[in-house]
């Protein structure tokens, strides 16, 4: 973030068209580098909670599942914040 | 041992400057005492010649030299003001079908035996004509502008450039406005290297010239053109050419307190 984009924040401006550009690209070469259309993503994301929900107790609606690149190489990030654990020993 | 460099030209969008670069690239290098050879591998829509001034003198292709009908020297048109530059066109607009990957390969070898620099004009796309162009390929030049199109679609090719081992790839980031950079209405030299993660080669301002100097098919850096796209393109032959030499600064092409507020406005605070 640039100080312009701060005081246009602060202001309740618009963000400038080229911060919006990059978001724009970050978000769609993200998908385009990793041939995962937004459905498909959507499915896993679906899946990875199942799974993960088997063992703790998260918030679904918090959960967060989406790609992220830094330097050509593609990440996918999951943020599932827990509520507790699921206790299976007893 | 071979020291030819053969460099793909290459963007995946078209109009964002390929042609442009090759030809000011050419001379450029020719210009510095490297024989050098531009190949326009885009045969179907070929415009190299037309930049170069050299639409009237094309007799033979790439075509006829590997069926044997000419003689390689036969085919390479020598540039009239600087002998060191020769254009040899791919093929006829009439053949559609015919460069594949090997002939590519076949006819570069050829130049490399000829020439210090071997470069290579590719066609728009990501498709065959991509592909066959870049069958030769040691090295690449991305040439991208700050639009959102066409870094997308540089990010592909430089994809299938890294799929395909050609090393190094580096960016050439064309038609900058420093004024709309200095708004931020344009993305910046550092979003476009951020995004696509090469090392930048060069960074070629907007410049009227240049359609001037298309018009007249006499590329820029062919005078002593002290515009600032001329500029920029001497500045890349002599990277290429291990020379050491700073990029221009967007934010520096405007002087004054206003531009200084906008530069503040850009620092980066987190």
């Amino acid at each position: 973030m640039t100080l312009k984009d701060l005081i246009d924040k602060v202001l309740g401006r618009q963000p400038s068209s080229a911060s919006t550009a990059k978001e724009r690209l970050q978000l769609v070469l993200a998908h385009d580098r990793s041939d995962l259309n937004p459905e498909l993503l959507e499915q896993m994301r679906r899946e990875i909670l199942e799974v993960v929900a088997r063992y703790v107790e998260i918030d679904v609606e918090e959960g967060d599942v989406s790609l992220e690149t830094e330097d050509r190489v593609t990440a996918l990030v999951a943020n599932l914040p827990i509520r507790r654990t699921i206790s299976t020993s007893s | 041992m071979s020291t030819s460099r053969t460099i793909l030209i290459c963007s995946g969008k078209g109009g964002v400057g390929k042609t442009t670069t090759t030809a000011n690239l050419g001379i450029a290098l020719a210009r510095l005492g490297c024989s050098t050879v531009v190949l326009d591998a885009d045969f179907g829509l070929r415009n190299l010649d037309l930049l170069l001034g050299l639409e009237n003198r094309i007799v033979y292709t790439a075509q006829e030299v590997l069926a044997e009908s000419c003689r390689l020297e036969q085919a390479l048109v020598k540039h009239k003001q600087e002998p060191n530059l020769a254009l040899l066109p791919a093929g006829n607009p009439r053949m559609l079908e015919w460069l594949t990957p090997k002939d590519m390969k076949a006819i570069v070898s050829l130049l490399e035996a000829k020439f210090d620099y071997v470069l290579i004009d590719c066609p728009a796309g990501i498709e065959d004509g991509f592909k066959n162009a870049a069958a030769a390929a040691k090295e690449a030049l991305v040439v991208t502008t700050p639009e959102v199109a066409a870094v997308r679609d540089a990010d592909r090719v430089i994809g299938l450039l890294n799929t395909q081992g050609v090393t190094p790839v580096q960016l050439v980031l064309n038609r900058v406005r420093p004024k709309m950079m200095s708004t931020q209405e344009m993305l910046s030299v550092d979003d476009v290297t951020d995004i696509l993660a090469l090392p930048l080669l060069g960074l070629v301002f907007e410049d009227e010239q240049v359609i001037v100097s298309t018009n007249r098919g006499e590329p820029l850096t062919l005078g002593a053109s002290s515009s600032p796209a001329a500029q920029a393109y001497n500045n890349v032959a002599r990277r290429l050419q291990g020379e050491d030499i700073p990029l221009m600064d967007p934010a520096k092409a405007r002087r004054g307190l206003r531009a200084k507020v906008r530069r503040l406005m850009q620092t980066k605070i987190f």
